[in-house]
């Protein structure tokens, strides 16, 4: 089959502003958008550039919007979108060339968050004991691949770029909720910020946008709710 | 404009090696982690089944056990005194990794689970054993993921997006010096002088064409030793593991088999009983390879053309399959659109894992000859370095365990070496041969493009060097080598940027994969026996006189040269690798 494939494209070096190119790709199925990028890539324009690495969906380089919807280009197949495709870089991050923006706000964020075990007690011999259920409690929002879907989904985040953004609160709910941590005040003090998860209008963007589907916006919420039980 | 730094130590690449290894150094001395991708992009997020630790949380275990098992697993190539050190060393890796937050699954108790992976045994061999740490099929993202959130706390300098191209050595005495970068945001080239230099830039996995390694994985750090006198070690040992996805190539844990899973072939017989009746599909990753191979070449290939087998899991209990295989059961439904709770999933044998690369000792100090003699401040751990624990065939799981062990070890040598030694005199323009080679690349006239050069090298290394190899095989692939380099001589980059220019960077990556290719077919030529994951057709079995021993390819202006040094020996005598 052939594909329409439209990429917004901008060279910092020539360009005053975005323009899409056009590319007409042969195509199976059951290619990934990340291999029509590289079809163009190889054999059409050696400039067009974009991040990836593993292409498969784990290392969280390559999310773009995909038809107007966040997704990792390694992940998604020409079947479930057909044959005419428009890719651009992600909303709401300063983008650098083609489909490939500046990460740094997105990773700023997340180290203000104490992504991080907090445990000042002095470690056992052997391993802290932690119960299945214990475990189990915090299992979702260890998915997380820090691809940006979410944030880069989310309306709150486009009109405010100071708020932390569903990622970074994925990624303190997964301390917040490990047994094993003590760092869990702090981090909903940094939460309770008028940055922070308050900003949530619970829109959903971010649950559909995640690739590994972690339920983002539930999340969100049972940090606004740890803040709540912590005030009463 | 050429920026300078200096730092105590550089780590280059931020994969589980060289994040264990900052976690150290920097405790040590000022050091920056230099690394091409973001560090959680690293290929030891992909990693997937676990990490193997004697801690017996279920079932009688000892470290003794593991050693002998990573070392008849490497076929009798392992350095036998470093796998006492790695699987000695498993068990505190494996407690030190829960302490700073790795998230293991558990036991009704409360300890780490553990379950059983391919050529882990109880009593020397006498049946599987429970003994891979895991945090359910994507251990790798987790302890990616664990190390970055603890080199966050502790403050590490990254470079991220930062190309090291080439490895400065002082003119005097060779030690280390430093390293150039090109930095992918400016196309700008950075000086770092370093006391200590540490390697952890993972495989090069990608001068094959069905791999399960990540487009990062083109050898850049071994490239660069290689192209500066530092020679290789047992490049012709290159692991093939059993299941990557039909024509993709991503992996499919061996942990599907740990947890109960059958290969079988097109007449749905569980075919592995036949090859190794003892263990059956936990058998070693070589082995249960060329087992597939087999099958398909004698006709008992699935599919239309034949030519794959089929991993099984539908027999096993969904929950087990959401709560312990969730990624990789995700896996066989978006690529391939198969379901595997109803059917078997169609799969191939995938270049996975590098046992040869950058020779070290057991402290990660990069040796420069077959006398072992270091090369100061050069250290090297992890899939790029050779120490070796892998042998001739890397066991499932020992690679997440290496990273920890060797990554650690490398950063508390690398940090304490830079507080005894000054820097070394950087030499007269430091930058000035990577500046060449960009301005020679990019200054090639319209032609062919790296991708073409590349898609021939890949497919040529898997129907030349890949699960079976013969001396015609091989005399071909050197031919073929010897016109890729040709063509690479005049490749042709596209994108003329300065900023962001990937084009520029793939055709530099290139270089390196072809030099590599170029030591592991030259170093399997030569071994004309068949050990672990080198195969040969024309000499089926293993030759302990003549080839107990490592190889060493280094770069001449003639060609590849082959040296050998013998393999450590402690108490284990070789003998026939059954299971």
């Amino acid at each position: 089959m052939q594909v329409t494939l439209r990429v917004r494209r901008f060279n910092p070096e020539t360009d005053s502003e975005s323009r899409i190119e056009t590319y007409d790709v042969p195509a199976d199925p059951m290619d990934r958008v990340l291999d029509l990028l590289h079809w163009v890539k190889w054999n059409v324009d050696g400039s067009l550039t974009f991040r990836r690495s593993c292409a498969h969906g784990i290392c969280g380089s390559d999310a773009m919007l995909i038809n107007g919807t966040n997704r990792l280009a390694c992940k998604v197949l020409v079947r479930e979108v057909g044959d005419q495709i428009t890719v651009e870089p992600l909303r709401g991050l300063p983008v650098n060339k083609d489909l490939l923006v500046d990460m740094e706000p997105f990773f700023a964020s997340y180290r203000e968050v104490l992504p991080y075990l907090v445990n000042d007690d002095p470690a056992p011999d052997t391993e802290r004991r932690q119960s299945p259920k214990d475990r189990g409690r915090f299992d979702d929002t260890t998915k997380c691949i820090l691809c940006a879907a979410c944030t880069t989904s989310c309306p709150v985040f486009w009109a405010d770029k100071e708020y932390f953004g569903p990622a970074a609160i994925v990624d303190a709910h997964r301390f917040i909720f490990d047994s094993r941590d003590q760092g869990a005040a702090q981090r909903l003090t940094v939460l309770n910020d008028k940055e922070g998860v308050w900003r949530c209008r619970t829109t959903f963007n971010c649950t559909d946008a995640c690739p590994r589907g972690i339920k983002v916006t539930q999340a969100i919420q049972e940090v606004k709710r740890a803040l709540l039980f912590r005030k009463a | 404009m050429t920026q300078q730094h200096t730092f105590d130590v550089v780590i280059v690449g931020a994969g589980g090696a060289g994040l264990r290894a900052a976690l150290e150094s920097s405790r040590r001395g000022r050091t920056a982690v230099i690394t091409k991708l973001y560090p959680t992009r690293s290929h030891t997020g992909a990693a997937q089944g676990g990490m193997c630790a004697a801690l017996a949380n279920v079932e009688e275990d000892n470290w003794e056990w593991h050693t002998f098992d990573t070392i008849k697993g490497g076929d009798y190539l392992v350095d036998q005194d470093a796998a006492e050190i790695m699987c000695r060393e498993a068990i505190e890796a494996a407690y030190d990794l829960e302490h700073m937050g790795m998230p293991f699954n558990r036991t009704p108790d409360g300890l780490i689970d553990q379950r059983r992976f391919g050529g882990h045994t109880h009593h020397h061999g006498a049946g599987p054993v429970r003994r891979s740490c895991f945090a359910a099929d994507r251990t790798g993202h987790m302890i990616l993921q664990t190390l970055f959130q603890q080199n966050v706390k502790q403050g590490t300098i990254f470079f991220d997006e930062f190309y090291v191209l080439d490895l400065l050595r002082a003119p005097d005495d060779g030690r280390a010096a430093g390293l150039v970068a090109y930095e992918l945001a400016t196309g700008e080239l950075h000086v770092f002088r370093a006391k200590s230099v540490v390697f952890c830039t993972g495989g090069y996995g990608k001068m094959f064409k069905i791999t399960s390694n990540a487009h990062a994985l083109t050898g850049d750090g071994p490239g660069v030793c290689y192209r500066r006198g530092v020679p290789m070690e047992d490049m012709e040992f290159f692991q093939f593991h059993p299941t990557g996805l039909y024509r993709l190539g991503v992996l499919l844990s061996e942990a599907a088999r740990g947890e109960g899973g059958i290969l079988r072939n097109a007449d749905g017989e569980a075919f592995m009983e036949r090859y190794a009746p003892t263990i059956k599909d936990l058998a070693p990753r070589d082995m249960v390879s060329r087992a597939i191979y087999t099958e398909i070449r004698e006709g008992r290939g699935a599919g239309p053309n034949g030519d794959y087998v089929y991993l099984d899991v539908s027999h096993l209990d969904p929950k087990v399959i959401d709560a312990k295989l969730p990624d990789i059961t995700e896996f066989a439904r978006t690529y391939l659109g198969v379901e595997p709770k109803k059917e078997g999933v169609p799969i191939v044998p995938t270049a996975h894992y590098a046992m040869g690369g950058i020779p070290t000792t057991v402290d990660a100090q990069v040796v420069g000859d077959a006398a072992n003699t270091a090369i100061p401040g050069l250290f090297a751990a992890g899939e790029c370095a050779c120490v070796s624990v892998h042998g001739a065939n890397r066991l499932g799981t020992n690679s997440l365990l290496d990273i920890v062990v060797f990554g650690k070890r490398a950063g508390v040598n690398a940090g304490d070496h830079a507080a005894q030694v000054d820097h070394a005199e950087l030499g007269e323009d430091p930058a000035g041969a990577v500046t060449r080679m960009l301005e020679d690349l990019a200054g090639h006239p319209e032609g062919e493009r790296a991708a073409a050069i590349r898609g021939d090298l890949q497919v040529n290394m898997d129907d030349r060097a890949g699960v079976y190899r013969t001396e015609t095989l091989l005399k071909e692939m050197e031919v073929e080598l010897g016109s890729l380099h040709e063509r690479y001589a005049r490749v042709w980059v596209q994108d003329t940027s300065r900023r962001y220019n990937t084009d520029l960077l793939e055709a530099v990556e290139l270089g390196f994969l072809l030099d590599l290719a170029e030591a592991l077919v030259v170093s399997a030529r030569a071994r004309t026996e068949s050990r672990g994951g080198h195969f040969r057709e024309d000499y089926p079995v293993r030759d302990d006189r003549n080839w107990l021993r490592h190889s060493l390819a280094s770069r001449t202006a003639s060609g590849v040269k082959l040296d050998y040094k013998p393999v450590t020996m402690t108490r284990y005598e070789p003998m026939e690798r059954k299971y």
